[in-house]
């Protein structure tokens, strides 16, 4: 069965690897979409024949299109995107800056969420249907159905206007000491988290309940079982596919509701980054991001589905 | 034969066909969806004010009987502009998300149907559209097309389309393996027939509550859009744009700012509501 | 002494979809002393189940134990707090669930599982519960007692599940054990195994058990006692012996005439009119899934090389067990999968393989009724509409006229004309399969492929069904393939029966020639292996029935060998595995495909 389970994961990740080209085309295209041309674009009103024909020549806008994408994706995979349109800085470099911040916010965001949401998303399994359960449903179905946008703007009047806990949109340059660590990434942290809670936590419960339904853990019922074994040792090592598929989704959401969460706290992120880059249209900076994001999403996906793999003792045994 | 209709007579457990029975949340839910769509369709009709127009010196005014909701960072009166704004949050939703069920639904049931060659192209292609992160592909769209109100809908259509196919094939999937399907096919039915005789009346329930959800979703992915900018242009706005518009009144908790994002999480918590309280299996029973 | 189980004045209630409380278990007393077995027995919505829970102290969920006390050995069990409950369950009542291979958690190896109860009661060490655990293992006659333990529960075969629940009841040496329906999903030939085991593993412990069932044959074998629920309430309790020669209440009469096979066929062995053409003839049909070969085999064959055919107005019976490939024949001849070799004609013509190119009136004549009544009417359409259908589509019949035609042909099926304005859900089991009938019957034609009609129905509902289709087929002359896992009911209404064995066709000839000996060894397997509503059967029985056996097949060199080498009990090892099985034609007029030649068949099962 195992060499079963070792094909199924390399097909998985073959997968993964060829709906990346498929994404990079995808992107390529979507940006090549754009009515005009760059270089007009560029220089815009002040355009001159020459100068536009110079910078086609310099763009490779003269090469047909298969050619320009396969050198832009020879340069996007030896991290070199090129430059910006805007400000003429180095891609890589203006990455560089921005990707550890993004990261960052992404990896306190987790380590927060997920412990809390597996415990708040089993307790109320356990007590489906108390008081208890229906408060927690109620309040993650509110915060699942609400944008991001939303909580954080609530989340600064409370917090930053009303209790002054956090200053509510700045983020200054420089070195930051710890405290400001904190205060700076407080806000976002808590933002994204009520949805990733929210989140998580709904499709724990939904699992560990399914479990709870079946036909063997009415029979470990009927063997003595305490509720507490019941649900540890019976409905959790079942909900586990589910529960991983589901960690995994939710992050990888979390990297479109980033993009929101740091245009509202001005965070300087890759996303701030994506989202500025978009207003401008700056054509090579949005591809560079755009495939950065997708990567680490397909990464996440194919993560989730591997995590199912794994846990299911079909394929494992 | 005695047995026989004895036992006909016996098992009969005529149940009477009653109306669905919607719980205290769902009753909720669907109150708050019907006042936003009644506000959508009246809006301008009954707002007090020009939305346009500079009418408060205050700037980030505080409620009072002049100005129910305060007034905005230009004076302007912000219950209007909420009313106003309701027909683009509301509206560009809902088109874009009809557009989305139309066009996956009936591929998604043309493909169940179909089975074979039809449905596999069909499945690889969404399935390798569903791989873009949906805000990535909407940044990229917008960033190509630029952004009008024709290229929103389009995009958020174009978004969801992978997502509704999904989930509408894999209900008549269901429905289409059971034997009543067969019945029909075996009696030589065009595929017309057993789409719309057989298939669609058996999946309107579930296909409902997801035409829900992704309204909410719309909604959502719209307002996400509009606040950083990228959605609706001025000088129109909707809820999305009046946050952003607005935020400079954040750190004084100026209610321009709130309002707005109040409207949208009632909006999106009442669809929630409405469709998690919905009967599980209401399609059977409803249909006639 | 005081019986172990004392149920007295038990009332259990149900909440249905609306809401209201209905109740399923009525004013129920019974008493199981110790050391005997009684049975439940009853049909669906009888209360039997709810009835072996509530003795456990256990309700499924909307299920609400409304009066009644039960007392078992000495304590109040209904009185109990839930954690006093716990320490009862699986210590002194043992359950062993009907539902075999979900009742197993696929996380954990099932030994592990076996011993559960005895670690949770600390009732003895693991190592003690694992040894003991083995040795029950090995007395159920499980192959490889030592190390299917360590399997998962996907990994062992449905009568080994079923064994394996018992060892994990039987471990803590419980006072008392429920059995609810456990050989219910099995196939006959592996029922008779398990029953076996049970039987001897309950006799040497003198175990106290309750034994639910549907089965009046099944209970015969295992019980001292029997019980007879209908609606919740009871309708007799007496010694299996009396229940069965002297019934006194009306509803175990109908129950006993029922389980009774009663020959309704409309003719009496083939008839011989060769100037005709068979309304049916199939040839050397070849379906499956997967891609097809050049020989027009596919990857995953379900049915190999199956041939017949069907006189006008005659039943040609398909038996065979779950794989055997029966359903997939009614699919092939009604063009739903297309065959990849062979060919089907339909009054000496040859149909297209698939439906979607056969013309309107080829369609017309053959029709299907599947197993499931409750799948093959579309939920979301009223009974007139689900019957006016092929009235309009295959006749042009609209209108008044059509309503007409649907007011008779609901007579035909014994139901009154207003079932045309309800709904499937508002129908039993028993009209739906009815109003399915009635739906290929619309249609007017020669044969009607009946796919296990009868077996998601209760006894008494099916002998109606069963019934009503002999009493059409007098009426209008219409053919039947009739496949049905259930021996008794192919006796019941075929003139001639086929085997098959996973896709092969085993034994082909007169519903007569089936009960004489010589058979084909499986066929034998099979008859012999249907439990017979009288004491003492399963007792009686020759030991000449082979085990569950897994043989590899060694080779397969030219032409297909036989399928049931593996489970054969007189296979000849390197002949039977290697070459291709002949066609014999036994003097009882009946085709076999087996290496034994008939003296050797007669010889082999003699006693």
């Amino acid at each position: 069965m195992n060499a079963l389970l070792v094909r199924l994961l390399v097909s998985r990740i073959a997968i993964a690897i060829l709906t990346l080209l498929f994404v990079s085309v995808a992107v390529f295209l979507g940006t090549e979409m754009l009515p005009g041309d760059v270089a007009q674009a560029v220089y815009g009103q002040n355009a001159t024949p020459d100068a536009v024909e110079g910078l086609r020549r310099a763009l490779h806008l003269d090469q047909p299109a298969y050619l320009r994408y396969l050198l832009w994706l020879g340069r996007l995979l030896t991290g070199d995107p090129g430059n910006s349109l805007v400000n003429n800085l180095p891609i890589a470099e203006l990455v560089a800056t921005r990707l550890p911040n993004s990261l960052m916010l992404a990896s306190v965001t987790i380590v927060v969420c997920v412990p809390m949401s597996l415990i708040l998303g089993i307790s109320s399994a356990i007590w489906q249907d108390s008081l208890y359960d229906r408060t927690v449903s109620l309040a993650t179905m509110s915060l699942v159905s609400v944008p991001e946008l939303v909580i954080a703007t609530l989340a600064v009047i409370m917090f930053a206007v009303n209790l002054r806990w956090f200053p509510a949109l700045s983020y200054s340059a420089g070195l930051l000491s710890l405290n400001q660590i904190f205060q700076l990434f407080a806000l976002p942290v808590f933002t994204l988290s009520c949805v990733l809670i929210a989140q998580i936590m709904r499709t724990t419960r939904a699992a560990v309940i399914d479990c709870l339904r079946s036909s063997y853990v009415e029979t470990a019922v009927l063997k003595g079982a305490r509720p507490m074994r019941i649900v540890l040792n019976h409905a959790v090592p079942n909900a586990i596919g589910p529960i991983a598929n589901a960690v995994a989704l939710s992050v990888s959401h979390l990297l479109g509701g980033a993009v929101i969460v740091e245009t509202i706290f001005n965070f300087p992120g890759l996303g701030r980054l994506l989202v500025d880059a978009v207003a401008t249209r700056d054509m090579p900076l949005i591809q560079a991001c755009v495939i950065i994001y997708c990567a680490a999403y397909l990464f996440l996906v194919a993560l989730a589905d591997i995590a199912g793999m794994l846990s299911n003792p079909r394929l494992r045994h | 034969m005695s047995v026989d209709h004895n036992n006909t007579a016996i098992e009969a457990p005529a149940q009477p066909r009653r109306r669905l029975p919607l719980s205290l949340g769902g009753m909720v839910g669907a109150t708050i969806v019907a006042f936003w769509v009644v506000v959508a369709i009246i809006g301008p009709y009954i707002a007090p004010h020009d939305a346009g127009a500079l009418l408060d010196d205050d700037l980030f005014g505080h409620m009072r009987w002049k100005f129910p909701l305060g007034s905005d960072y230009l004076g302007r009166d912000v219950l209007s502009r909420i009313l106003v704004g309701a027909r683009y949050s509301i509206g560009v939703a809902t088109v874009a998300t009809f557009l989305a069920v139309l066009m996956g639904g009936s591929l998604g049931m043309l493909a169940a149907v179909s089975r074979g060659p039809v449905d596999m192209t069909l499945s690889r292609l969404f399935d390798a559209l569903i791989s873009i992160p949906s805000k990535m592909s909407a940044l990229v769209l917008i960033a190509a097309l630029g952004s009008s109100i024709p290229v929103l809908i389009a995009t958020v259509a174009g978004i969801f389309t992978p997502g509704v196919f999904r989930i509408w094939r894999g209900l008549a999937i269901n429905v289409n393996a059971l034997d009543f399907v067969e019945v029909a096919r075996a009696r030589g039915e065009s595929t017309a027939y057993l789409i719309r005789e057989e298939i669609l009346p058996n999946i309107s329930g579930p296909v409902l509550t997801d035409f829900g959800l992704r309204f909410m979703f719309a909604v959502l992915l719209l307002s996400s859009l509009s606040f950083v900018g990228l959605g609706v242009q001025p000088p129109d706005a909707d809820w999305g744009s009046l946050v952003r518009e607005n935020i400079d009144g954040l750190a004084d908790g100026a209610p321009a700012v709130i309002m707005p994002a109040i409207a949208i999480a009632t909006l999106t918590v009442g669809v929630n509501l409405l469709v998690d309280n919905l009967p599980r299996r209401w399609s059977s029973t409803v249909e006639h | 002494m005081a019986p172990l189980v004392k149920v007295d004045r038990l009332c259990v209630t149900a909440r249905d979809e609306r809401g209201n409380n209905r109740a399923i278990v009525k004013d129920v007393s019974f008493e199981v002393q110790r050391g005997e077995v009684v049975a439940l027995i009853g049909e669906s919505g009888s209360g039997k189940t709810t009835i072996a829970l509530s003795l456990m102290g256990h309700t499924r969920s909307g299920i609400k134990i409304a009066g009644g006390s039960i007392t078992f050995d000495g304590q109040s069990l209904l009185d109990m707090r839930s954690r006093d409950l716990s320490i009862v369950r699986g210590r002194d009542i043992a359950y062993v669930p009907q539902c075999a291979a979900a009742s197993f958690n696929p996380a954990h190896p099932l030994l592990r599982q076996v011993i559960e109860s005895s670690q949770i009661h600390r009732v003895m060490s693991a190592a003690e519960a694992e040894a003991k655990a083995i040795a029950l293992f090995r007395e159920l006659a499980l192959p490889n007692p030592d190390h299917i333990g360590q399997r998962y529960s996907h990994q062992v075969s449905g009568g080994q599940i079923q064994r394996l629940l018992a060892a994990m009841a039987l471990v803590t040496d419980p006072k008392l054990v429920i059995f609810d329906e456990p050989t219910t999903a099995l196939d006959v030939t592996t029922q008779i195994e398990v029953l076996r085991v049970f039987k001897t593993a309950i006799k040497k412990r003198g175990t106290t058990a309750v034994y639910v069932s549907h089965d009046l044959a099944v209970v015969a074998q295992m019980a001292d006692r029997i019980i007879v629920l209908r609606d919740g309430i009871i309708r007799e309790v007496a010694s299996t012996g009396r229940i069965l020669t002297q019934p006194r209440n009306d509803y175990t009469k109908i129950l006993l005439a029922a389980a009774k096979p009663r020959v309704r066929a409309a003719t009496n062995g083939i008839r011989k009119e060769t100037s005709v053409p068979p309304v049916l003839k199939v040839m050397n049909v070849v379906a499956g899934h997967g891609a097809v070969d050049e020989r027009g085999i596919p990857a995953v064959p379900l049915l190999r090389d199956v041939g017949f055919s069907i006189k006008a107005g005659s039943t040609l019976g398909v038996i065979g067990e779950s794989g055997s490939g029966k359903s997939t024949l009614a699919r092939v001849i009604a063009g739903l999968l297309p065959a990849t070799r062979g060919e089907v004609l339909l009054n000496g013509t040859k149909l297209p393989r698939n439906a979607a190119h056969r013309t309107r009136d080829q369609l017309r004549r053959i029709q299907i009724v599947f197993q499931i009544a409750d799948t093959a009417l579309n939920p979301a359409r009223s009974i007139g509409r689900i019957l006016g259908r092929p009235l309009e589509f295959y006749n042009g019949l609209v209108g008044d006229k059509r309503r007409r035609c649907v007011a008779e042909l609901l007579d035909m099926v014994h139901l009154p004309a207003a079932v045309a304005d309800l709904f499937p859900s508002e129908l039993s089991g028993g009209q739906k399969q009815r109003v399915n009938l009635a739906r290929a019957l619309a249609a007017e034609p020669s044969l009607i492929l009946c796919d296990e009609v009868t077996s998601g129905l209760d006894t008494v509902v099916r002998a109606a069904i069963l019934d009503l289709l002999a009493k059409l087929q007098r009426d209008l002359g219409v053919a039947y393939l009739f496949i049905s896992h259930d021996l008794s009911t192919v006796k019941a209404v075929c003139d001639e029966v086929m085997v098959l064995y996973a896709g092969q066709r085993m034994e082909y000839g007169s519903r007569g020639a089936l009960h004489q000996r010589p058979r084909h060894p499986y066929s034998d397997l099979l008859i012999s292996s249907v439990p017979e509503l009288r004491q003492g059967w399963l007792d009686g029985i020759s030991e000449m029935m082979p085990k569950e056996t897994s043989a590899a097949i060694a080779g397969v060199a030219g032409g297909e060998t036989c399928r049931f080498f593996e489970r054969c009990a007189v296979r000849i090892q390197g002949r039977c595995d290697v070459e291709g099985i002949p066609v014999r034609l036994l003097s009882k007029g009946a085709e076999i495909r087996c290496q034994r030649t008939e003296q050797e068949l007669i010889e082999l099962f003699t006693p």
